[in-house]
């Protein structure tokens, strides 16, 4: 209580009046001043480092969705496919073919700059697995010319880059500086030029020394089917458990048991769903290593608590009355549940589900485990239970590799990766909050 | 509601996948993060050549590895296990007990073990491995007598090492790497100054010496990176004084970042490497389960693509991202084609 009110006898008369503030007013006012500028501290602390991320992924991630390509006319013959089809390193001898022909078409259009083939082998990418690929699917081509893009060697990428530099160059047998004067001439009479990177969207995992051919195209695949078996598993079970348990199960030690369990369950580190898959999912049922349908059922285990606490949470904030109601007209427990709470609670599951969905889909811990991060790299499924079973790779799965790898190259591709996946997170959010925005009802 | 439908077609799809998951069609691989890069480009080139999928190759660590490999024979266990080491008796003993009898050994080729640092920092151009024993052993001989590391720079015991504070990063004790660094520095710098004789003859037996040689100090001069070489990288970035432990293929990849010290005067190099000159070097192979051929499609055309000339040669794919190519290469594609297992051929 104030001196005021405990000491009435005073003779002082109160000073204090509406109009000019005492000091406790003032402290209080003060104090209330400084809290606000904690938080817009904060705030603002919270949006530096947002722009500083998001800066940093721009910066380093973009130059992923460009690249350096030759553009080459050259033939195959039949004679000469069916040479390097007959041996062991075939794409190295298509590479060889290559080189040679593009050697000779430099030479005669007199190029100024001295060159050999050791020269354009450094130069470009491993393009062996592209002629090679190319000629599989059109063998009416051989023979005729047939103009190639081809990608240029990560290095070259990178000088127009800026990664590497003339001046700061370490000659290696990766690139010399003489190689440069040639990529120059190259660039000049319009062979090498910078194109939009659909491979690095489209394409799958590459070997360590061709960052020119690597893709996350595959492993969005991987993720989708893995973001299948998530969603068709975690969503119905997810919505059964947390139905019975909120309106069916009567209250006893045995579902509060459940109820803190399932608490605990949201909490667990997800690595130990990983121990857990390849314990019982590959070791004791015998399911495919680094297949989606694995991941997928793991990625369900740690999101199925989070679905069913936010599903239970949404059927709480349905009214009684709506239960009442229906009770009260005739119908059964199940009627009611289905055909009044279920549909109101719908967009709170929703929410619930999909932002679980996001959380998976940006999960690697337990991907580890499963054989699903390392060097895979099929391509796309052929069929919808081929995507299940076949090994793939998962996104963040995928940017984890890359991240690990030698050159520099995959560094970028790493950072164009987490462009792509904040941008499925993002569109999955943005779902998320629409549908919240125009289902959601209150009373 | 259609919960009923979701639930039956999960159900079913995942009952489909289960059917159709029965056989494997590609190899599975794991183990050593530095046999990881020389496999993921034959594993690339291996589908790119053949028929068969590309295989898929798992990091994780030799002896994480091995483990797997040797957790038994089956669909649901992998073919090959990298490893940057040779296979211990008592892996050889524990994949014996889940069955897995018959191992075919593959030797791929060589890797360096190079020290690099900073392009910009001090000038850490010349160990030997006394150097790096002094530094970061747990205990040292110092004026005769063995005491713990009082060592904090580098010139305090080599007046020709720049007066940088001590910060090593060495590969920890689940990578292949380390038992190599072990062996060829930490010990050989032990024996090169006294500190081993100085302990035998203080009444440890020559094993407890060995032992005690191997221990690295705990006091934060000396970290283990259990990640890959670009956590070494990352940490060598961040610390102008910090050493690094890398392979050759990967210093050789990052030239422009780092600068790398001779070790015992010798300067690390394919050449050097493939002549024994440079010192701290390692065989790397790859381990076939021989149970597995003929089960999994292309596992023998795999390890046959891996070795031979064309890939793992001189000149090849391998040897040019910086493996140093075995000369004894032919009899490993001998043993690879006659599926000589462990034990049988020598």
């Amino acid at each position: 209580m104030t001196d005021a009110a405990t000491n009435p006898g005073a003779a002082t008369p109160r000073k204090s009046s509406l109009l000019t503030l005492d000091d406790r007013t003032r402290r209080r006012n003060a104090s209330e001043a400084r809290f606000k500028a904690y938080g817009i501290t904060a705030i603002a602390v919270a949006l530096f480092f947002l722009i500083v991320l998001l800066f940093s992924i721009l910066r380093s991630g973009l130059p992923a969705y460009t690249t350096t390509v030759a553009d080459v006319e050259f033939t195959v013959t039949q004679a000469q496919y069916e040479e390097a089809e007959s041996q062991l390193f075939k794409t190295k001898a298509y590479e060889q073919l290559f080189i040679a022909q593009l050697q000779d078409q430099l030479t005669e259009s007199g190029m100024q700059v001295e060159f050999d083939a050791a020269a354009i082998e450094r130069i470009m990418g491993k393009v062996g697995g592209n002629i090679r690929e190319f000629y599989q699917a059109n063998p009416d081509q051989l023979g005729q010319p047939v103009s190639f893009e081809l990608s240029s060697s990560s290095r070259v990428d990178g000088y127009y880059k800026g990664r590497v530099t003339r001046e700061g160059l370490q000659e290696s047998r990766f690139l010399q500086l003489s190689d440069l004067d040639l990529v120059d001439a190259l660039a000049e009479a319009g062979i090498i030029r910078q194109a939009f990177n659909w491979n690095f969207i489209t394409g799958a995992d590459s070997g360590v020394d061709n960052p020119g051919g690597a893709g996350i195209g595959a492993s969005v695949v991987g993720s989708f089917f893995m973001m299948l078996v998530v969603l068709f598993l975690a969503l119905p079970i997810g919505v059964a458990a947390s139905i019975y348990l909120e309106e069916f199960a009567p209250k006893n030690r045995w579902t509060d048991l459940i109820e803190v369990n399932i608490s605990n369950l949201a909490a667990v580190p997800s690595i130990v769903f990983g121990i857990l898959g390849l314990a019982v999912f590959i070791q004791f049922m015998h399911l495919p290593q680094s297949a989606p349908l694995v991941g997928g059922l793991v990625l369900t285990l740690m999101t199925l608590p989070t679905i069913i606490i936010s599903t239970r949470a949404s059927l709480k904030a349905v009214p009684p009355s709506i239960r009442d109601a229906a009770l009260g007209v005739g119908a059964s427990k199940m009627q009611a549940v289905f055909h009044h709470v279920l549909p109101l609670a719908m967009p709170g599951i929703l929410t619930g589900t999909i932002i679980g969905l996001a959380q998976a889909l940006g999960e690697t811990a337990p991907l580890l485990l499963i054989g699903m991060v390392g060097f895979v790299a099929r391509g796309y499924p052929d069929g919808i239970a081929a995507g299940f079973v076949d090994p793939n790779s998962a996104m963040p799965a995928q940017i984890y590799t890359w991240a690990a790898r030698a050159d520099v190259a995959f560094y970028e591709k790493a950072w164009g990766g987490i462009i792509i996946l904040l941008l499925f997170l993002m569109t999955m959010n943005i779902i998320a909050i629409i549908l919240r925005r125009r289902f959601e009802r209150r009373w | 509601m259609s919960v009923m439908k979701l639930t039956a077609s999960a159900v079913a799809i995942a009952a489909v996948s289960a059917t159709a998951a029965a056989a494997r069609d590609n190899v599975q691989v794991a183990g050593s993060s530095t046999v990881l890069p020389y496999a993921s480009i034959v594993a690339e080139l291996f589908g790119e050549n053949t028929d068969y999928p590309t295989p898929v190759v798992e990091s994780g660590g030799s002896s994480a590895g091995l483990k797997r490999f040797c957790e038994g024979v089956g669909e649901n266990t992998i073919d090959v296990a990298n490893a940057s080491r040779a296979i211990r008796e008592k892996e050889i003993k524990a994949c014996a007990e889940n069955g897995v009898t018959d191992i075919i050994e593959v030797r791929i080729g060589y890797d360096g073990i190079v020290f690099a640092s900073q392009q910009s920092g001090p000038a850490f151009t010349a160990f030997q491995p006394s150097d790096i024993f002094n530094a970061i052993g747990a205990k040292v001989l110092v004026d005769g007598e063995i005491v713990d590391n009082p060592y904090n720079s580098w010139s305090e015991f080599n007046g020709d090492l720049p007066d940088a504070e001590i910060a090593m990063f060495i590969p920890g004790t689940k990578h292949g790497t380390r038992e190599v660094f072990e062996d060829k520095v930490l010990l050989e710098g032990c024996e090169a100054t006294g500190a081993m004789e100085a302990m035998m003859s203080a009444g440890m037996s020559e094993d407890d010496a060995e032992d005690a040689c191997l221990d690295v100090r705990q006091d934060g001069k000396s970290v283990d990176i259990d990640g890959d070489y670009t956590e070494t990288l990352a940490r060598i970035d961040a610390n102008t004084n910090g050493i690094g432990v890398f392979g050759l293929a990967f210093y050789e990849n990052n030239t422009d970042k780092l600068k790398v010290a001779t070790m015992g005067g010798i300067s690390p190099s394919t050449e050097t490497i493939a002549s024994g000159e440079y010192p701290v070097s390692r065989p790397l192979f790859f381990y076939v389960k021989k149970a597995h051929i003929g089960v999994i499609p292309g596992l023998k055309d795999y390890a046959q693509f891996f070795v031979a000339d064309e890939i793992a040669g001189p000149g090849g794919p391998l040897s040019n991202y910086g493996l140093v190519a075995d000369p004894e290469l032919a009899d490993t594609q001998a043993a690879v084609s006659n599926e000589e297992t462990m034990g049988s051929g020598m």
